[in-house]
């Protein structure tokens, strides 16, 4: 590996590059994914590949490929450099990314089982019964349970003097029961929705969340739901368990701060932010009970690694201290706009992707309060658990959510099953209607693996750490 | 720079030959892809890569493993038929499989334009050089990204099946902003010649400009004029959740047994077609079997629904011709969409509205329901309020609660005027389209 990221390095400089970077990737994955009694997905896949980036003359390129030679890095070098001369065709102001950037160093994902090393027996075993007892359940029509794992090995050089590898590991999991019957379907899912919950562990992660425990459970709510009763329409007191506020830190504050896109770099796609730079240190983002903080360096999130793709190393940045709006997600460029460093932000999806600011763990920070002293405090409102459905606009403001279940809260108590739970709200307002967060007792980093962003799109593992938290006045049963 | 067919028919001879299993498939991608894209009106990001990928599918009795590599040394290629044994040999019998498909006649289709092959970064710069002049002559702002790529796929079985398709392929699309406003343009082709970036500017740079001082509208039931950017979308859902064979079968499809039934308005016709030049023609799917035009609703009652092998063949019918890539868990899906286009011009689709709104496009839809086919999502880049058959104002974006279902119960008029767009999962070909009663739900600031 080094050999070629040298020889792509001193092409690069050859012909022309004022900053160059390679980055090697080698990744192994493999998922299983059982539907109803059959083992309908079983992949294993592997793949190589680096990807150069270039400023030529104060404009960006980049090319990538899968062949492994040193003719290959010569070619796909020069080829950067002919696409980063391309890129000034239209104008615009040069490329600054700041001071260097120098590490000469290694990280490695600490886990305790390789999930590569389980048996492949004993892995289909537990989700085959996994889903026969989800299947037991009267009404569930599908049962599917799956489990992912990947291991990276990224190799990252500069033409400043980094040279960084990295091995990474992630491992996944995740139930679902679908229920039917007279028209409704609803279906739950455990411990996340869409698809897994996901973190940079090995098989002990899948340990820990005891699948087959909890699929009874999971089978039984999915078929209460068919005849629970719907969403009142109203304005109330939610309270969301912290896998939905995963979720919700994620669409109206994870990407609202990334610089990229408050700087208009992604407005022909993802958009842009309502967190514009002028609001930086002043704008009220939400209560005194909203602390949001991105660190890449929390043990088994899946937004943790030891250097980003620009080979900046993973820390810690406040986001949103006690409801002021106090940082930005940055790379080396947007960070050098505002006369800043890089807090390590930039990901790639692959070695054929550049890197773009992504989300690394963007948590809310944990309260006082335990959940059931939270709901025994509350008078009237709506409990909701594990998101459904969501949707916000290109600038971060407007949003609406679904959880799979939900139930009312009287008098301090929680109450009936509802069905087909939705809210929405407009960011600012939302959070500033935070009156509670539950304790680091109650705080989880959940996993969302499947975060879009880019073009050609790319695919970022993000991990979001909360514990349940409640809103005020909030809009309910939007769902007619 | 490609493979090649007969380099891709290598490889796939030699990926069968190393195979012992009672069956094997091998699935072969080859791609050159660039991209140029802008923002703030020049060009920020600017890619291209090179890549290919190898997926091995081995069958051993009813059971099936499924491996994959971008390395084509002999040893690579061997690891990867291994990997697939081994996963097959650790599988359960899978009751449902019947086979891989036996070889059918498949038939080439033009989707090749060397000029798009050929796309350089000079050219495509050029481009996005004339759409961010045309955007700072109007003193707005352009961002966009503009990709051509040639791919080839292959499929082999051991069965027989050989089948090679290669194609071109150019899309561009722009957003155009002010302080206060948006407009929105794309294109796809196979041929990048019939890509005009000036033509593409105008579109977006005009549906800014007219968007500029958008005034806030309260949300309700409106008629809607959805162009066909908005109609798309609504596609997509219809063929994520309703016309694929696995939630048909599963019972969460708006089709499950409603096939004969009237299930949207008699105006309403879609249907999939992967052979037709009107769409971007693909000739067979991922397992080597030949496409072929399936009707899925005709004159709004639900006529057919999207097989692949495994899927028909617990109905006992052949594939469709819909098979996703092997390792895939969604079931086959339609890519080729098309919706029947009317007889209406979209000036007189406008002056029929007395109160409205024209959404130009739909931004992050989601389903809320899916077996009603419920779906929400905002309005984007070009939003405005109809008053007397005539468009008055801008509008600040709405918020959206709808089924798509009853909005196909609603429409009123469609205009003979298409377009060719990507999709979720594939392309489609729609027109636009007048609603009555579209539930907007919200509002936001801008």
């Amino acid at each position: 590996m080094r050999d070629l990221v040298s020889r792509a390095l001193d092409t690069a400089a050859q012909r022309g590059a004022a900053y160059a970077d390679v980055r090697v990737v080698e990744r192994r994955a493999q998922s299983i994914t059982v539907r109803n009694q059959n083992v309908e997905g079983l992949t294993a896949e592997e793949s190589l590949g680096f990807g150069v980036r270039v400023i030529v003359d104060g404009y960006w390129g980049f090319a990538g490929s899968y062949r492994m030679t040193l003719e290959e890095a010569d070619y796909v070098a020069s080829q950067a450099v002919a696409i980063a001369r391309a890129s000034s065709r239209a104008g615009g102001p040069q490329a600054d990314i700041g001071p260097p950037e120098v590490h000469v160093d290694s990280y490695r994902t600490p886990f305790r089982v390789d999930p590569f090393a389980v048996s492949l027996d004993d892995k289909i075993a537990l989700l085959l019964r996994v889903n026969e007892a989800m299947a037991r359940v009267k009404s569930i029509v599908m049962a599917e349970s799956n489990v992912y794992y990947q291991r990276e090995k990224k190799t990252f050089g500069s033409s400043e003097g980094s040279f960084i590898e990295q091995d990474l590991v992630e491992t996944g999991c995740g139930i679902e029961a679908t229920a039917v019957d007279e028209g409704e379907v609803q279906q739950r899912s455990y411990p996340n929705s869409v698809g897994r919950h996901q973190g940079t562990e090995g098989w002990e992660f899948v340990e820990r969340y005891d699948l087959a425990g909890n699929a009874p459970r999971v089978a039984e709510e999915a078929a209460a739901l068919l005849t629970a009763k719907p969403c009142p329409a109203g304005t109330t007191t939610i309270i969301l368990d912290g896998s939905q506020l995963a979720l919700q830190v994620h669409e109206s504050c994870g990407h609202a701060v990334e610089l990229d896109r408050v700087l208009g770099t992604e407005a022909a796609y993802a958009g842009t932010s309502f967190l514009t730079t002028e609001k930086l240190g002043n704008f009220r983002y939400g209560s005194d009970a909203v602390t949001l903080t991105a660190d890449a360096t929390i043990h088994g999130g899946l937004g943790t690694f030891g250097y980003d793709d620009e080979g900046v190393p993973a820390q810690s940045t406040p986001l949103v201290s006690k409801g002021l709006f106090v940082g930005y997600l940055t790379s080396r460029e947007t960070a050098a706009a505002l006369g800043q460093r890089s807090n390590g932000a930039m990901r790639a999806h692959d070695f054929n992707r550049i890197p773009l600011i992504r989300m690394t763990n963007v948590s809310l920070e944990p309260g006082d309060w335990s959940l059931a002293d939270l709901i025994a405090d509350t008078d009237e409102g709506i409990y909701m658990e594990t998101n459904r459905s969501w949707s916000i606009d290109q600038r971060r403001l407007n949003f609406q959510f679904g959880t799979e279940l939900a139930r009312e809260i009287k008098n301090g108590k929680l109450g009936d099953l509802v069905k087909n739970a939705t809210y929405a709200g407009m960011t600012p307002q939302f959070w500033g209607s935070c009156d509670a967060v539950c304790s680091r007792d109650h705080w989880v980093v959940w996993g969302t693996p499947n975060c879009g962003k880019g073009q050609p799109e790319q695919i970022a593992h993000t991990g979001h750490g909360t514990a349940p938290a409640r809103f005020r006045n909030v809009q309910v049963g939007l769902m007619k | 720079m490609l493979p090649g067919e007969t380099q891709l028919k290598n490889i796939a001879d030699r990926v069968l030959a190393m195979s012992g299993a009672e069956q094997t498939e091998v699935l072969l991608f080859a791609s050159h892809s660039a991209l140029t894209r802008f923002a703030n009106s020049y060009i920020h990001q600017n890619v291209e890569d090179t890549s290919v990928e190898v997926s091995v599918r081995a069958v051993a009795g009813k059971k099936i493993g499924v491996a994959g590599t971008n390395m084509l040394s002999d040893e690579s290629l061997r690891a990867v038929v291994e990997r697939a044994a081994a996963l097959a040999a650790h599988q359960r019998e899978n009751e449902d499989f019947r086979s891989l498909p036996s070889p059918r006649p498949v038939s080439r289709v033009d989707a090749w334009a060397q000029r798009t092959a050929a796309f350089g970064p000079e050219d495509r710069a050029a481009v996005v050089a004339a759409i961010c002049d045309a955007a700072r002559e109007s003193k707005v702002t352009a961002a966009g990204a503009f990709r051509t790529s040639a791919a080839e796929v292959a499929v082999a079985n051991s069965l027989g099946v050989f089948a090679y398709h290669r194609e071109t392929n150019a899309d561009i699309n722009t957003t155009i902003m002010s302080g206060d406003s948006s407009g929105y343009a794309s294109r796809l082709s196979m041929d990048v010649d019939a890509i005009n970036g000036k033509a593409v500017a105008a579109e977006a740079i005009d549906k800014c400009l007219r968007s500029a001082n958008p005034i806030s509208l309260e949300p309700g039931v409106y008629d809607v004029i959805l162009e066909d950017y908005a109609t798309s979308d609504i596609l997509d859902y219809l063929a994520y959740l309703g016309f694929g064979a696995q939630p048909y079968q599963e019972k969460r499809s708006f089709m499950s047994g409603r096939l004969g039934e009237k299930v949207v308005g008699e105006n309403v016709t879609i249907w999939d077609d992967g052979l037709s030049p009107e769409t971007m023609p693909m000739p067979f799917d991922f397992e080597g079997v030949p496409k072929r035009r399936v009707d899925l609703i005709t004159d709004g009652v639900a006529k057919g629904i999207v097989y692949d092998s495994y899927y028909g063949g617990k109905e006992g019918k052949e594939s469709t011709g819909h098979a996703l890539p092997a390792g895939a868990t969604y079931g086959p899906l339609p890519m080729n969409l098309f919706l029947k286009p009317g007889s209406a011009s979209v000036d007189d689709m406008l002056s029929s509205v007395e109160r409205g709104i024209w959404v130009s496009r739909f931004w992050y839809t989601r389903p809320v329901h899916p077996l009603k086919v419920i779906v929400t999502g905002m309005t984007r880049d070009g939003t405005f309020l109809i008053e007397g058959g005539k468009i008055t104002s801008p509008i600040k974006n709405l918020r959206f609660m709808q089924s798509y279902l009853d909005a196909l119960s609603q429409v009123e008029m469609i205009s003979s005027e298409t377009r060719l767009l990507h999709g979720m999962i594939g392309v489609s070909r729609v027109p636009t389209l007048k609603v009555k009663g579209w539930t907007f739900s919200g509002a936001t600031e801008f």
